[in-house]
Formats: structure tokens, sequence, C-alpha cells
């Protein structure tokens, strides 16, 4: 792999870019590998990542039945933030958080991490109360979050109406080094790493089967032929379930879809990320000058990648109390992306009744600014049959009533 | 955008008249129930792709429930039928067989 630099930009220029390799090689699948990932959007990546990284384990697949980074990953509003209240998600997603912020110097690849700060506005006594609880909760989990008032939400957001009829910002829990990157990138960038380190990163390879013997996977069938394997981690987010009925069990997960939006390109006018849970919006500025604006899901199982229009027009209706100047913004294009919501809204990193098999999943609405975090944790429960961040986090959790419930806590927009 | 029949009071309307409940004939276990029952029933969901039977309410009109079978792939609507069975009525099911002849029903339903 060819280095990523100021020089290396420079030595190209002298000689018309002709230099430049293929970020990744163009795989094909082999007969066998020690792991599989299935799924090669952000965590699936990470996760191959961190167990070459980690763990020196580097025969390695990820498949990909699209192309790379082409679902979710490619598909949020890339917003990174870690102040939630329960302890086993703050300790993850402030891993995620962390890693983010070195995550362009570990890959060589600029992935534009931007820690400009997020707030989550409290529009409700309520909600204020509830923040107060969360920072408190961060303080102690280590995690930097204020809770601040709502003149200090004006100065860093002053094109906010602190004063609507309806829902006055009351404060908002501020985490000055959350922020966004640049999705693609994230995939990108762990993708060339992957390959680098001779991994084999297969797009347009759809699983279509699970080979189990005696309780323990052997492999997969896909429609490039069975590829055999010790051990295999799914990572499909929206597809969970139906991969788990491959494999002969079920999941505690509903897929439904969750639509985001942009605006025209304007001149920049907010810095940071804006969370408004009660009126249920969200909303960050891209470089490239469009209102990102993300709301929430549709109410029904969904699998077709775009939603009910009404919830895109709610989400916006939401938002310009609190932001007048959008009621004049063009809105450029909209989408949708299948998430996977389980009872808790907690994310579900487990070995499952398989042996051998791994599930990462279930990160629902929030899964982005997890990436890093998530791989790191999954790359440890497959190298080593456990993790400290991925204990609460088993399926076994449902059983056993012990909930992580940051449906409450984080409210509904993740 | 899904539109919908409520067999309750027969009116025909778009999606924002009626609230989305999950999936349908499920089977209710409670008090001495054993904990690998309260879990299916509670949390673990078929979420198929493709025909899915489900609950929805009449919210803003008759307020009653009722059922639908959908593809969660095509968001077709099969038809929808009454909430008060636990099993999915012959003419739904031979609707779902005309246009998907290859479907075979669940267990459950």
């Amino acid at each position: 792999m060819k280095k990523y630099s100021a020089f290396a930009i420079a030595r190209e220029a002298l000689r018309h870019h002709t230099g430049w390799t293929r970020a990744w090689r163009d795989a094909q699948p082999k007969k066998r590998y020690d792991v599989i990932i299935i799924g090669a959007g952000g965590h699936g990546l990470a996760t191959a990542y961190y167990l070459g990284k980690n763990f020196g384990i580097t025969n390695v697949a990820i498949l990909e039945k699209g192309w790379l980074g082409g679902g979710n990953t490619g598909r949020n509003t890339t917003i990174i933030r870690s102040n939630y209240l329960q302890d086993p998600s703050a300790a993850i997603y402030e891993k995620a958080r962390s890693l983010y912020e070195t995550m362009s110097q570990d890959l060589n690849y600029n992935v534009m991490f931007s820690p400009r700060g997020v707030i989550m506005l409290a529009q409700t006594h309520h909600e204020a109360r509830g923040y107060q609880r969360t920072a408190h909760a961060n303080a102690l989990q280590g995690v930097k979050t204020e809770f601040i008032g709502p003149e200090k939400v004006k100065e860093l957001v002053p094109i906010i109406n602190i004063n609507g009829p309806r829902y006055p910002v009351l404060g908002g829990l501020w985490q000055a080094r959350g922020g966004t990157a640049r999705h693609d990138a994230v995939a990108w960038g762990y993708a060339r790493a992957c390959s680098d380190m001779g991994m084999d990163v297969i797009q347009k390879c759809e699983v279509t089967g699970i080979r189990s013997q005696g309780g323990k996977v052997v492999g997969v069938s896909t429609n490039r032929g069975d590829i055999d394997c010790d051990k295999l981690g799914m990572v499909v987010a929206g597809h969970s379930g139906h991969l788990a009925d491959m494999a002969g069990f079920r999941l505690p997960i509903e897929s439904v879809s969750l639509q985001a939006l942009v605006s025209e390109p304007i001149k920049p006018c907010m810095d940071v990320v804006v969370m408004a849970n009660t009126v249920h919006g969200y909303m960050s500025q891209s470089d490239k000058g469009e209102m990102v604006i993300g709301g929430g899901t549709d109410g029904y199982n969904n699998y077709t990648q775009r939603g009910s229009f009404h919830h895109i027009e709610e989400t916006v209706r939401a938002l310009i109390e609190t932001f007048p100047m959008v009621s004049r913004l063009k809105m450029l294009r909209q989408w949708g992306g299948i998430v996977d919501v389980t009872g808790d809204r907690s994310p579900i990193l487990s070995k499952t009744p398989v042996e051998g098999v791994f599930i990462n999943c279930g990160w629902g609405t929030g899964g982005f600014k997890a990436i890093p975090g998530s791989g790191w944790a999954m790359a440890e429960l497959m190298a080593k049959g456990r993790s400290p961040l991925t204990d609460a986090f088993g399926l076994n959790r449902f059983q056993e009533g012990r909930f992580i419930d940051e449906s409450v806590a984080a409210g509904v927009a993740h | 955008m899904l539109i919908l029949t409520c067999p309750n009071c027969g009116i025909t309307a778009e999606e924002t008249e009626f609230h989305a409940g999950g999936e349908a004939h499920l089977t209710r276990f409670g008090p001495g129930a054993s904990d690998d029952d309260f879990e299916q029933y509670l949390f673990m969901r078929d979420n198929p792709k493709g025909v899915h039977f489900e609950r929805w309410r009449h919210v803003y009109g008759c307020g009653k429930w009722f059922h639908a079978a959908r593809d969660t792939m095509t968001l077709e609507i099969f038809g929808t039928y009454t909430a008060q069975t636990s099993t999915v009525p012959q003419n739904i099911i031979d609707k779902i067989t005309d246009r998907r002849p290859d479907w075979q029903p669940p267990e459950t339903a």
C-alpha cells in the first residue's frame, strides 16, 4: 500500500497523477478463511480491521452482497457522540468516539473527523431534568459533557430560536468533542487497511445459506460458491433477522426504515450538530453547505430502503419552530436506510446458539457513531470469546430481563 | 405511503390515519410461563423479508384494531382482516399465494 501524504500529492502532481494505485484489491473468494465477516459496512470492516490489528488474525474475508459501504454506512447523518446514560453504552460509544479522534492517522486515510460539538436540546422540563441526570452520569463514566443554559445554546447556535411558543429551549446537553465524520471515508479507509493486511474484501457476494455441522459453523454458501470458515461474524444491520433465519435462530429485532434528507447548499450558518429529541429532528451542516436533517423511523417493518413521505414532512415541520430559517430552504434529496431496532434500543454483540457464529447488530438508528468501538469490541469477542465491552450486550439479556434501556435515556433519536 | 382498508368500518385511507402495531398472531404468555416462552412472546420477532402479518389500529377513525398481510420487500398490501382471529383467513392466504406462488404459510399463521 502506498502511503498517502502531502509528499505523495506533490510527487503525483509532478507526474500527472499516474502513480496512484487502487485503494483496495478487488479480491476473489478463496475456498477457506479463518474468519468470515458478512457485511462490508463500517461495523463489519472495523471488526475485520481490529481482528488483524489487535489479534493478528488476517486470513479474513469480508463478504458484501452490494457494494462497499452502500448500506447504512452511506445513508446515515454522520453524527458522533457518546453522551449515553447507561454505563455499558457510555463505555462502548466513548471507546468509539475516542478511536474516531485518531482514525485518520491510524488508517492513513482522511475520514474528516470534525469534533465540532453536539448539543441535545432540552425543550421540556422533563427533558431538562433527564439531560442533567445524563450529564452527572457522564461525569462518573469519564465522558466529558455539560448541561448548558439557553443563552449558551444561543451563543453556540446563532440561528436557533430559543423562545419558541410551543417548545422553548430550556438548555442542552453539550458534548464538545462530539461531531461528524465523512461516512464513506470510514468504510473506504477500513477497507484499504484490511486489504493491505491481506484480507479479502469481496463485493457482490451475497450469502445464501449458513452451513453448520453438529451445531458448529463450517462455512457459508454464496452466489459465488461455498466458502469455509472457522468463525463467522454477522454484521449486517437491517438484514440480521434474515441471516439469523438462515442459521436457524431468531432475534429480538424488527427492521424499519429511517429517513434523512439534505437541503440545497448554503453559506456556513451552524458549526455544531443540534439534536431536538422532543420535536424529533436533528440537523448539522455538511462541508458542502447542505443542511443534513434526520428524523424518526416509520412504524412498520420494511426492507425497501425508502419510507413514508409524511415522516419527512413531520421532521421538517418540527424543526421550523426551533430553526425558522429552515422554512425558506429547498430540500434537495431524501433517502432511507433499513435499521434493526431491538426491544431496548441497544445493540447486540453476542455469541449465538450456533457455535462459531457471532452477531453484531441492533444498532438501530445510531450505528455510525459506534463503528470503531463496535469493531474493536466485536474483534475481541470473536478472537477471545469475550470482551468487557460486549458483556452487557449479549442476546441472553432479553431472557434475563437485563435491559440497557437507552430508549428512555436517549429519547428517540439516537 | 401505504393505503389500508379498515375491515371494521370499511374506510380506505392512507397510513397517517392508522398506527402500526407490530407482528400479529403472537402467542401470549403471562405469569407461570417459562422464561423462554416469555422471551419469545415479548421480544423475538420473525421480521421476514417478504410476507408479514401485522397489527394496525385505525386511530383517527373507528379506533379499532385489525390485521394486515403485507410484503416488506415491495410494500404491497395483500389484504386486511379482523383482529378477532388467531389464524390467517383462507381468503387472505389465497390472495397471497395468487401473488407469491412460492410462498409457504408459516406454522404460526
